[in-house]
């Protein structure tokens, strides 16, 4: 029972981070239809940039939230720049350009950085927390933690600021919001200024468990395609609770299924999206998208 | 009256289709003017040029200034309204946040609680309606919630496409008594592109006639409607 | 003019493509003969993708099917390799068509998810079957000499047997997409509602695409085991389905030619790029990519048309 607790939260940490890359995924399609393909190698971007600044001697928090900041003036500066010339041409075009970004981003990480893994600092203190009989680690809560904290945040900013509001207004209906004055350009860039945000905070708090390398986000770009379609592509907190939902099955089914290697584990995320696409598309908390006549 | 809004050889295309070919018409200050036409005359394309949204040549003034070939976000900014064809409803978002939304221009106004009240006033079914969603609202009200997202804006020139659109007579009867009201108490100057042309001659000053992208006819709304030509083929008797 | 300019052109270009072995070495040949193949798996996922609006990111699973069909039939049970190629494309064409009826649930973003998911899967079934496929070792097969004794190398020979190929498929292709079956398919993607409502029966055009589609994939991926001479599961990753896709945005959708620019870009430019940058080869392939998306957004042969289109509009304009 105690290895079933373990497992759980341990697979709500990870979860966590699923979640998160997924509510990325899941913001810029919910404002641009496109699937941004670059999502995963933004992160680890944005992870080396803080990995850097820490290697300058730059605290640990500093750096974070350095990182933070930069992420943000990058993802904007990407839409702005590289997305804007093909904003309104057809999708699959756009599709292409995230994935030269994706290429790009990954090659130029492995040209100034290497190939070779290295170690990345967590906030949290190695020692292990325990409560009664079952063991926790503290970077699995404290990631825990994290995730919540920046949800919370988006969650104030898009319920309760203006300029969330217009966000909301220019993805849901760019025509009228530019007749309520909204620059609508600015905030796609600004949707994935956010974006970035959120992903270099999943990175960072991925990179301590599984060594910062330049491949790192692949693998949990499928996790996240995963908790996205499970949650639905059209809604941000079920994107982010398919995240934990696929997060804590990959643990128990890698725990308790003898078969299931490390190999076989990316198979679990797969099945995940074609079962649900089987079933039901449009995901747990997704509305099924009503196309006019 | 000076001319609030003036448009002189207005043309606009769609790709390579030209929809306008060259139109002048005026907006008095403080005054109704309409646009009547069947469908396809170019009407709606004439409020679309307004606000920037097609490409256009020729020459459009604003309050004096120019202002053709300028971004919608920038004209809204200036005080163009505009409840354009189909609501534009936000149809996920909540009757308040909608009319938040139409004053975001406005930047730190501070009242827009106070503006809320008024379009209440002049909408009561939508204070009722406040937290409900868009989407769910009728026809009727959805077009209430049009006009009343575009008076957020404290606009000076308001621009209608087809408010009468799929609405039974009696709400059209109502929106436009409200709209009277509006240019009455507000000094709001209005735009109203029309295919009903009983209801718009009634509420107008000023109409002008289009045929295919063209001005055909226009004069004082009083005399259009005594015109035998235009009874014959608008009103239908 | 304008009405007899494509046949020039491709005239033209079919005496180019014939007369090419007599130009370039072995290897270079090996290249284009590659391209062929390339041209004909983009030939078919631009009929499901460009003409009928269903995104697969999952095409490099037919590839594998036809390779490994044939790869399998012609090391186990040394069948003679054009039989293999009709038999691949018949196999693909009938597993299409049964993917493509629970397909027909799916919309755009959430049909290219589950075909990601199968692309991605494949390498990891292609090893799981070791004993069919050889598991990560592959199979190794030989390349085959010319028939009749007709004096060629054997590259040359794969070149104009692809080649014939090719042109087959594209006149097959071509004939499917002109008629009716073509004006159904294009109604599909752009208006399905209304093309039902006009009495075509989405169901069956849309699952009949995807087999069609898949056939093409299929017989180029039993054509690529025969020309390569060898099939492991690693070359068949997602990397290839998404190169697939790359390739018919850059050639241009809906569009037969577009799969020969398509092709051309796909061998070619990882090449140059890694002739550029050896440090980073791929960051130039994607700026690449970029650029050709900003200079033409509806890829080659789209930028063709839309010139062709200006040309004829100014002509029309003059005279008006």
């Amino acid at each position: 029972m105690d290895i079933f607790f373990q497992q759980v939260v341990s697979g709500l940490a990870t979860g966590g981070i699923y979640g998160s890359v997924a509510l990325a995924l899941v913001m810029i399609y919910q404002a641009t239809d496109v699937v941004n393909y670059a999502q995963g190698e933004m992160a680890m971007f944005s992870t080396y940039l803080a990995w850097t600044l820490m290697n300058a001697g730059v605290p640990y928090w500093g750096a974070f939230f350095g990182t933070l900041v930069i992420s943000f003036v990058g993802g904007v500066l990407l839409e702005r720049v590289v997305i804007r010339p093909v904003e309104s041409k057809p999708i699959l075009t756009i599709v292409i350009v995230c994935i030269g970004l994706l290429v790009i981003l990954n090659s130029v990480a492995g040209w100034i950085y290497s190939y070779i893994q290295k170690p990345f600092p967590s906030p949290f203190p190695p020692r292990p927390i325990v409560l009664g009989t079952v063991v926790f680690g503290a970077h699995d809560l404290g990631a825990i933690g994290v995730t919540l904290v920046v949800l919370a945040f988006l969650y104030v900013f898009f319920r309760f600021t203006t300029l969330g509001l217009a966000m909301r207004a220019a993805a849901q209906n760019p025509a009228s919001s530019r007749l309520c004055g909204i620059r609508v350009g600015w905030m796609l860039a600004i949707g994935w200024g956010l974006a970035a945000m959120v992903g270099a905070v999943a990175g960072m708090m991925v990179a301590p468990v599984v060594f910062l390398d330049p491949n790192m986000m692949a693998g949990i770009l499928i996790y996240a395609f995963a908790s996205a379609t499970l949650g639905g592509f059209t809604s941000p907190g079920g994107a982010v609770l398919g995240g934990l939902i696929v997060g804590v099955i990959e643990n128990l089914v890698g725990t308790y299924v003898r078969f299931i290697g490390t190999e076989l584990k990316l198979t679990v995320a797969l099945a995940v999206i074609l079962i649900v696409l089987v079933l039901k598309p449009s995901g747990l908390f997704g509305r099924a998208a009503v196309h006019r006549v | 009256m000076a001319a609030l809004l003036e448009a002189r050889g207005l043309q606009a295309q769609y790709g390579w289709t030209k929809v306008l070919h060259g139109i002048d018409f005026t907006v008095e200050e403080g005054g109704i003017t309409t646009i009547l036409g069947a469908n396809g005359a170019g009407k709606t394309t004439t409020l679309r040029a307004v606000c920037g949204m097609v490409r256009t040549a020729g020459e459009i003034r604003f309050a004096g200034q120019r202002i053709i070939g300028r971004a919608t976000e920038d004209l809204v900014r200036l005080g163009i309204g505009h409840a354009p064809e189909g609501r534009g409803t936000f149809v996920n978002l909540t009757v308040e946040e909608n009319l938040r939304l139409g004053a975001y221009a406005r930047g730190r106004g501070g009242s827009v609680a106070d503006d809320l009240e008024r379009v209440y006033g002049y909408f009561p079914v939508l204070a009722q309606r406040k937290k409900q969603v868009g989407g769910t609202l009728s026809g009727g009200e959805q077009q209430m919630l049009a006009v009343g997202r575009a008076l957020m804006l404290r606009p000076r020139l308001l621009l209608l496409d087809e408010p009468s659109l799929g609405l039974a007579p009696l709400v059209v009867r109502e929106i436009f008594r409200i709209v009277r009201a509006i240019n009455r108490e507000e000094r709001v100057s209005v735009l109203l592109v029309e295919q009903n042309a009983a209801v718009a001659l009634g509420l107008a000053d000023h109409a002008y006639l289009m045929e295919t992208g063209r001005v055909v006819m226009s004069g004082p709304a009083a005399e259009l409607r005594q015109n035998d030509a235009i009874r014959r083929a608008y009103l239908g008797y | 003019m304008t009405a007899r300019a494509p046949v020039i052109v491709v005239a033209v270009a079919l005496a180019a493509a014939l007369a090419l072995p007599l130009f370039v070495s072995n290897f270079r040949l090996f290249q284009f003969t590659q391209v062929a193949v390339y041209a004909i798996a983009l030939l078919g996922l631009n009929i499901l993708t460009g003409y009928n609006g269903q995104i697969s990111l999952g095409h490099g699973a037919f590839y594998a099917l036809g390779a490994y069909t044939t790869a399998i039939m012609i090391d186990q049970w040394s069948v003679p390799y054009p039989l293999t190629i009709v038999t691949a494309g018949i196999l693909c064409l009938v597993v299409g068509f049964l993917f493509g009826i629970p397909a027909l649930r799916l919309e755009g973003l959430y049909l290219a998810l589950a075909t990601f998911a199968l692309a991605l899967a494949i390498p990891q079934i292609l090893k799981y079957f070791e004993h069919w496929t050889g598991g990560s070792q592959g199979i190794v097969l030989s390349k085959p000499n010319p028939p009749w004794g007709i004096t060629l190398s054997p590259d040359q020979w794969l070149y104009y047997f692809t080649l014939a190929i090719l042109v087959a498929l594209f006149v097959l292709a071509r004939n499917l997409l002109a008629g009716r079956t073509g004006r159904a398919i294009v109604a599909i993607r752009d208006n399905p509602i209304a093309a039902q409502a006009m009495g075509v029966n989405t169901a069956l055009y849309k699952s009949l695409t995807f087999g069609v589609s898949a056939g093409y994939t299929g017989v180029a991926g039993a054509l690529s085991a025969i020309v390569i001479a060898f099939v492991a599961p690693d070359a068949f990753n997602v990397f290839l389905s998404i190169t697939f896709v790359t390739g018919i945005v850059i050639g241009g959708l809906a569009s037969i030619s577009g799969a020969i620019f398509g092709a051309l870009f796909i061998q070619f430019v990882p090449n140059w790029a890694q002739d550029i940058s050896k440090a980073a080869p791929w960051a130039i392939y994607g700026i690449f990519l970029i650029g050709f998306m900003y200079v033409m957004p509806f890829g080659i042969a789209g930028a063709i048309r839309r010139l062709a289109a200006r040309a004829a509009h100014r002509g029309t304009a003059a005279r008006a």
